[in-house]
């Protein structure tokens, strides 16, 4: 069976997708590696305590609070912003395939995009 | 044992963790939660938050390399992560009111269903299937490249398939795993489709339905940067690492021996979480 044109397009637009996946890894692992070489230097020798559960602070929570620590150069904060990088990367693959469906004048996988989109969206914003 | 100690071990053992996942397809997401909570006394929570955060890192780190080949059905992705996304939101919340034992047992008993799947793999590509109206009307059908050329199928059950990806989608959040297993089981046996597309693309729904489930425990708090850094890195190297060496290798004693440690893992997460200890 020969590939048709549509075929080949989407092939194209994958790949592209992979890029940009890939892209964002990597982006997120600086963020992760910086914030992680600060953090061992300044806490390494304390002693760990996940044993006991109490959560997050406030502002490791929120992506607000998390841009604002980045640009404090707080250490966690850092981390935490590669973290939030690696999540929107599925999301931003999401978004596009979004765009890449509305080019192609398919409304029924424009709107299935649309709402895994707004269910990504009210998960990273809406707390419950 | 100070931070510095803790980080490297934990890095280690996510690196190992992520190098078995890769190459026996089972994911190191399964291994890293039991370790953590046994052997590094970490609270579940804390471990269920890191662990979903690698589970993206491998899923993006490794569609870069599988789309390239063809074999990832997008529709079928995207239609299905409406049930995924919407069961990892179920999950995360069901996360914050469940008692830590009664997660710790689920656990378990995912890990013994998926290592028992592991070991019962039976994919026969019969193709020969009847058009299907929900699929042909939602356009699921698709082609994949094979040693004879481009391969058609056609897509069955639906609805069930879409079910069973939501509850793919509990487990996910719930538990901090990628839950392949089951979504692989709802494409592969459910709605037939062949073994190299169910596998291609589960691991793109799989990055989707965790960044669902992240992205509400980050606003709850479970995601702890400190542990989350070794575990990440840890794992998306030796995933990288698993996929580079999957190539040359035919890993069926090691999938064998993987299958063995999730068990005894599966069966301390039952027993702890029983008695409470969890």
């Amino acid at each position: 069976m020969a590939k048709s044109t549509e075929e080949i397009a989407e092939h194209r637009f994958a790949q592209f997708l992979g890029n940009l996946l890939r892209f964002g890894v990597s982006l997120a692992v600086i963020f992760v590696v910086i914030g992680g070489v600060r953090y061992l230097s300044h806490y390494g020798m304390n002693p760990p305590n996940y044993e006991i559960f109490r959560g997050e602070p406030a502002d490791l929570r929120s992506i607000p609070g998390v841009a604002s620590d980045v640009l404090s150069f707080r250490r966690r904060g850092f981390i935490q912003f590669g973290l939030l990088i690696l999540i929107a990367t599925p999301i931003l693959r999401v978004a596009f395939s979004a765009i890449a469906f509305a080019k192609q004048g398919d409304r029924t996988y424009l709107i299935i995009t649309l709402v895994v989109l707004a269910i990504l969206l009210y998960s990273l914003f809406n707390p419950t | 044992m100070n931070i510095l100690e803790f980080t490297l071990l934990v890095g280690v053992t996510s690196l190992v963790a992520g190098f078995l996942g890769a190459l026996t397809g089972l994911g190191g997401g399964s291994v890293l939660v039991p370790v953590l909570t046994l052997l590094f006394k970490v609270d579940i929570r804390y471990a269920i938050g890191a662990s979903l955060v690698s589970v993206i890192a491998t899923s993006s780190g490794a569609a870069a390399a599988y789309v390239k080949e063809g074999f990832t059905n997008i529709r079928i992705g995207m239609f299905l992560e409406i049930a995924t996304t919407l069961g990892a939101l179920v999950g995360a919340f069901l996360a914050t009111k469940l008692p830590t034992s009664l997660i710790a047992i689920i656990f378990g008993l995912v890990l013994l269903y998926s290592a028992y799947l592991s070991t019962h793999t039976n994919h026969d590509d019969s193709l020969v299937l009847q058009p299907d109206l929900i699929a042909t009307r939602l356009k699921l059908d698709g082609s994949y490249p094979t040693k004879q050329g481009w391969q058609s199928y056609h897509v069955q059950n639906v609805p069930a398939g879409f079910g069973l990806m939501a509850i793919a989608g509990v487990l996910s959040s719930l538990l901090g795993i990628g839950s392949g297993a089951v979504k692989v089981l709802a494409m592969d046996r459910m709605m037939k489709l062949p073994f190299k597309v169910s596998t291609t693309t589960s691991n793109f729904m799989i990055g989707v339905t965790a960044a669902a489930g992240a992205g509400a425990y980050l606003s709850r708090g479970y995601i702890d940067p400190g542990l989350s850094m070794p575990v990440m890195l840890g794992v998306l190297l030796g995933a990288l690492l698993g996929a580079r060496v999957l190539t040359h290798a035919q890993p069926k004693i090691l999938r064998l021996v993987f299958s063995g440690i999730i068990v005894l893992l599966a069966l301390q997460m039952i027993y702890n979480g029983l008695i409470g200890r969890i």
